[in-house]
């Protein structure tokens, strides 16, 4: 079911979280909300879910306006960051409570039940008391219960984020994986980009109450709308330089790099370079420094590069490269994928 | 060393409580013997002092059943209705956002901490204005009213240490306010209930002023009115009997902590936060 927030206002008091803000989920989509803490995530998503009233703006699931359904009327699952199991009901009875309260047949309960958590794969666990399971099956729960009542929009605030490493890994493609087999349309908030990127076919970067930039995890990261979006997504993240524009981008002590093709730019500017853009192992315009930091990664290390400026450069070279601290090196960028910001922080 | 210090811990408890348990002990033991005249060691074993368990100890009092029946009636009572309001009002200021919710929390504060005895008279005058004074009813009315703070105060603490996910969950799972509250919130809050009604039952099993000030008549004496009587009436106190009508009313407050302590700390684990 397709979801359109449109001029969406939320104030607590005399604050005003976000103002006019618009954001449409395609049905079937999944969509990740990506911010730091604080920005306005969670309340967008209690917005839609019906906990907490809007105060400006309009709701639509499909072409039903919802603006003003309560909670219990809309057709919404969520899964919160803590799960809010019942702590006093059985796995099954948790699972079951949405139907319960919609008066259906014990036994139909039951077969759904049972079919659900066959979905999630708890179907061994459904006599249990949720203080009895671990972070992972508790999970399952939640997303089971969410799921029951075949709801149109499923919400999951968070829902990795109190999961060790591993399992985070596990939920992550199994939360896609039921996501894509109900062909539910999924809103997942998150402060994690690598969730983000990996689970969702598009992204929402919120920033103090407002998107800063919505499209695909690849768009997303090859054309960052702003300095804000290009430093959220990326790890190792990426590196801003100094710079300033007339002939060439000069960063100052000898170092520069030519102008881009077909574009004017002027004065001071930021440059962006991913670090799996300058190298060793990469042509292109050279830029010279001194080696100051390398951290071993394994398959590859991530080296550190000062300029005789003092800005900080990060590149990525492939293990085995023999390099040295304090070695003078003098490497090649990538100018296609070089990012520009302009003194406001939008990309040119 | 964990032992060392739990010894000592042990050593100092004892010691601290030694009196009291001595106070118990001679308690019991003088109700059923008779001790020398002028010493403390009892002499001659005698069930005597037991004599109101059977027969009327004076014309004018009523039995010591009838008595007992009484003041059971009188904590169950206070207990049952201070726990209704109790569990209703602190989800209300726990979770509700009503007009006027800081000056209900404010007044709850003061009320508790109000020496509630320095109203006696202005209760006195309402109860007899309103057809209560000298009946039962009344001193129940009143004594769970001024129980009333304590044990909102104690379910708020309660309410407040359940998650907001629970109850924002089972809306989102199509609950009314009403139905999460009753079968997803109270089974949270039980074990504060269970305090609850636990202590405020013995707070009304040893209730005496109230009983005693506004209802002083036959018909709704409760024991500790009655043990009141039988030591201030008389001309020669009996204080045998006196020790024994003691040790019965103090047995089912022992039996009760006895059988829910477990329930009875619970007070002091959930209900701390403000
Ligand atoms: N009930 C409330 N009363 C007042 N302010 C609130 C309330 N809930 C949230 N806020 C404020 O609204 C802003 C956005 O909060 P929100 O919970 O949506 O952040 P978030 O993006 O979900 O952050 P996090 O990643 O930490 O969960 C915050 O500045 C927060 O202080
Ligand atoms: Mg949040």
């Amino acid at each position: 079911m397709r979801i359109h927030l449109q001029n969406f206002k939320k104030t607590f008091g005399d604050t005003t979280v976000i103002e006019d803000m618009n954001l449409t989920v395609e049905d079937g989509e999944m969509i990740a909300l990506l911010g730091p803490s604080g920005c306005g995530k969670s309340t967008t998503l209690f917005a839609i879910s019906g906990i907490h009233k809007i105060n400006g703006g309009t709701l639509h699931f499909g072409d039903k306006d919802v603006t003003n359904l309560p909670a219990q009327e809309r057709s919404v699952g969520v899964v919160f960051q803590n799960y809010a199991l019942y702590p006093h009901m059985s796995v099954a009875q948790n699972i079951g409570f949405p139907l319960k309260v919609q008066k259906l047949k014990t036994a139909e309960i039951n077969a759904r039940v049972g079919e659900i958590a066959e979905l999630v794969q708890i179907g061994n666990l459904l006599d249990r008391k949720p203080m009895q399971l671990s972070g992972g099956q508790q999970q399952r729960v939640a997303l089971a219960r969410a799921l029951i009542r075949k709801p149109d929009v499923l919400l999951l605030d968070e829902p990795l984020a109190n999961l060790d490493a591993k399992l985070r890994l596990e939920m992550r493609s199994e939360i896609r994986r039921l996501q894509r087999e109900t062909g539910i349309t999924a809103i997942l908030v998150t402060h994690d980009q690598i969730e983000a990127m990996s689970m969702c076919d598009r992204i929402a970067l919120m920033k103090d109450g407002r998107i800063e930039q919505i499209s695909t995890p690849t768009q997303m990261y090859e054309s960052p709308a702003s300095h804000y979006v290009a430093s959220f997504l990326g790890n190792p993240p990426i590196s801003f330089l100094q710079a300033k524009a007339d002939a060439s981008l000069d960063l100052g002590h000898g170092n520069a790099l030519p102008l881009p093709i077909g574009k004017a730019v002027q004065g001071e500017l930021t440059l962006g370079i991913r670090p799996e853009h300058f190298g060793p192992q990469h042509d292109g315009p050279k830029i010279s420094g001194q080696i100051s930091f390398i951290e071993p990664q394994g398959r590859e290390d991530l080296i550190d590069v000062m300029l005789p400026c003092g800005q900080k450069l990060r590149a990525i070279a492939p293990s085995g490269h023999g390099l040295k601290l304090e070695q003078d090196i003098s490497w090649g960028t990538q100018m296609d994928r070089l990012h520009i910001f302009g003194a406001d922080g939008t990309r040119l | 060393m964990r032992s060392r210090s739990n010894l000592f811990l042990i050593a100092i408890l004892a010691l601290i409580s030694t009196p009291l348990v001595i106070m118990y002990v001679f308690q019991l033991i003088d109700s059923v013997s008779r001790p020398a005249l002028g010493g403390f060691l009892p002499q001659t074993w005698e069930l005597g002092n037991w004599r109101f368990l059977w027969e009327t100890i004076d014309s004018a009092r009523p039995s010591i059943w009838r008595v007992t029946f009484n003041t059971f009636v009188f904590a169950a009572s206070t207990a049952l209705l201070v726990c209704a309001f109790s569990i209703t009002a602190a989800y209300a200021l726990s979770r509700l956002n009503f007009p006027a919710r800081r000056f209900f929390l404010a007044g709850l504060i003061m009320l508790h901490a109000f020496p509630t005895i320095t109203l006696i008279i202005a209760i006195f005058i309402v109860l007899q204005f309103l057809g209560l004074y000298d009946s039962l009813i009344g001193v129940i009315l009143v004594k769970a009213a001024l129980e009333l703070p304590f044990g909102i105060w104690i379910m708020k603490g309660f309410y407040d240490s359940v998650p907001w996910e629970i109850e924002m969950a089972g809306v989102q799972d199509g609950a009314s306010r009403f139905r999460v509250w009753r079968e997803l919130i109270l089974p949270q809050v039980k074990p504060g209930l269970a305090a609850l009604l636990i202590f405020s039952f013995l707070a009304g099993w040893s209730e005496f002023i109230l009983p005693l000030v506004l209802a002083p008549g036959a018909d709704a004496q409760v024991l500790a009115t009655y043990m009141n009587a039988v030591i201030a009436d008389d001309m020669r106190p009996d204080y045998g009997l006196f020790k024994a009508i003691g040790v019965f009313y103090a047995l089912p407050v022992i039996a009760v902590y006895l059988l829910f302590q477990k329930q009875l700390m619970n007070i002091y684990g959930g209900g701390t936060k403000g």
